[in-house]
């Protein structure tokens, strides 16, 4: 049902068929946390890949930005609304980290530095759809958007691109993260407006 | 969870020259805790539609919310909100929204609350929440504000303040002081956050900070380089429009 608001025109901001239902196009990059921004030391640094208690992968800074890495263009979608596009970001693909893990599980925690988390499908990070970036615009990703490096799976709402990432824990179940189990939702698709749990 | 609901504008008034408060009728509304936010939906008669989120600034009062909106040049929805909408007109919500940045009445750990400009909303549905409910667990607000013209809800404010038991306020200017205060205007200062030991009793006090986001950043890092612990603050920013 159409529900017209009396005296509402809209400004019919520029849009693009990049743009999610219900999203409007920013060049801002706004910041949205749910506590302080942790500071972490790049030589204290490390990032792992573990199953259970156990760490099968695991590297420190200087490790990890030896890895072969790539130029990532896409576009960002967050749950509060705002989208950008073509977004320039420099990191390690997931398949490249997983290249030798042998796994049957079928679901990641990702857990960052401060204690946050969020739950995603193991094949959501595959296949070049996932990695851990370290680089926004050609410069060391600042604190606040993720730094020293955080996960980015932009075909998820950017709360799933966890920031201050520490670890990805294989596991058997969806158990849901920080904001899962504060009422969104355990996937988070933009395209089909996946916001709250029950979308 | 949450479906679109048809709300109707019972009231309207003007906080500030940039920020306005309505009160909204919504049908079904089982209330809300204290921090959280709603969904506001306006649809053009071509079928566009735009949505933002507004923190509730008050308990629910028999079916009415109130969300008070600052005005954003520029801003599709909060310009309609502040200078266009009429009591009778109806726009539709959905929430209540969010559940971390939420104040738990049941906690009696004090509470400091740091709100930039109209990040007070929030905070404020948190001070009358506790007002309502006669709850004496000690809270301190400190506002950072452009000039004393900007202190949304500032008449409110200083009423309960000066009541027994009331919440202690100060507020922090960025551009103009009135005459009668000590501190220059400036943006917010680590002593500014410093001198909360004496209403807290020694207990460890739960933080809320909500603004912009540089003043957020700068309060909680105020706050960690204070003492507090990092699991005991908890952040709301907004940006974007």
């Amino acid at each position: 049902m159409v529900h017209v608001t009396r005296g509402f025109t809209g400004r019919h901001p520029a849009t693009d068929d990049r743009l999610p239902p219900g999203q409007y196009l920013t060049d801002d990059f706004p910041v949205l946390s749910a506590g302080p921004t942790p500071a972490i030391r790049r030589d204290e640094w490390t990032f792992s890949i573990r199953d259970g208690d156990q760490a099968l992968r695991s590297w420190t800074w200087d490790e990890f930005t030896a890895l072969p890495a790539e130029d990532i263009t896409v576009d960002i979608h967050c749950v509060t609304r705002w989208s950008r596009l073509d977004t320039a970001w420099r990191g390690v693909a997931i398949d490249d980290l997983l290249a030798d893990v042998d796994t049957a599980a079928e679901y990641v925690l990702a857990r960052s530095y401060g204690g946050y988390t969020t739950n995603l499908p193991l094949e959501d990070l595959l296949d070049g759809k996932a990695w851990i970036a370290y680089e926004h615009d050609g410069d060391d990703l600042p604190a606040e958007h993720g730094g020293p490096a955080r996960l980015l799976v932009p075909h998820l709402y950017l709360w799933k691109s966890a920031k201050w990432i520490k670890s990805l824990d294989l596991v058997d179940d969806d158990d849901p993260g920080f904001w899962e189990s504060l009422g969104y939702h355990d996937y988070g698709d933009p395209w089909r407006e996946q916001r709250y749990q029950g979308d | 969870m949450r479906r679109w609901q048809s709300a109707t504008v019972t009231g309207s008034r003007a906080e500030t020259a940039t920020a306005h408060t309505l009160s909204l009728r919504v049908d079904e509304w089982n209330g809300h805790l204290p921090g959280q936010h709603v969904d506001v939906r306006l649809t053009a008669p071509d079928g566009y539609q735009a949505v933002r989120s507004y923190s509730l600034a008050a308990p629910a009062d028999d079916g009415v919310i109130e969300i008070t909106v600052q005005r954003l040049p520029g801003g599709e929805v909060s310009e309609f909100l502040t200078d266009i909408a009429m009591i009778g007109d109806e726009l539709e919500v959905r929430g209540p929204l969010g559940n971390w940045f939420v104040w738990d009445q049941e906690d009696p750990s004090p509470v400091l609350l740091v709100a930039g400009g109209s990040g007070v909303v929030p905070l404020m549905s948190m001070i009358r929440a506790r007002h309502q409910a006669d709850i004496q667990t000690p809270f301190h607000l400190i506002h950072s504000v452009r000039t004393p013209q900007d202190r949304i809800y500032g008449d409110e404010l200083t009423r309960l303040a000066a009541q027994a038991g009331g919440p202690s306020v100060t507020w922090l200017y960025t551009r103009t002081a009135p005459p009668s205060e000590t501190r220059p205007p400036g943006r917010l200062r680590q002593n500014d956050l410093d001198d909360g030991s004496s209403w807290t009793s020694g207990a460890t006090p739960t933080c809320f900070i909500c603004g912009p986001t540089g003043f957020v950043e700068d309060a909680a890092n105020h706050l960690l380089a204070a003492g507090h612990h990092a699991d005991r603050i908890r952040t709301e920013r907004f940006g974007g429009r």
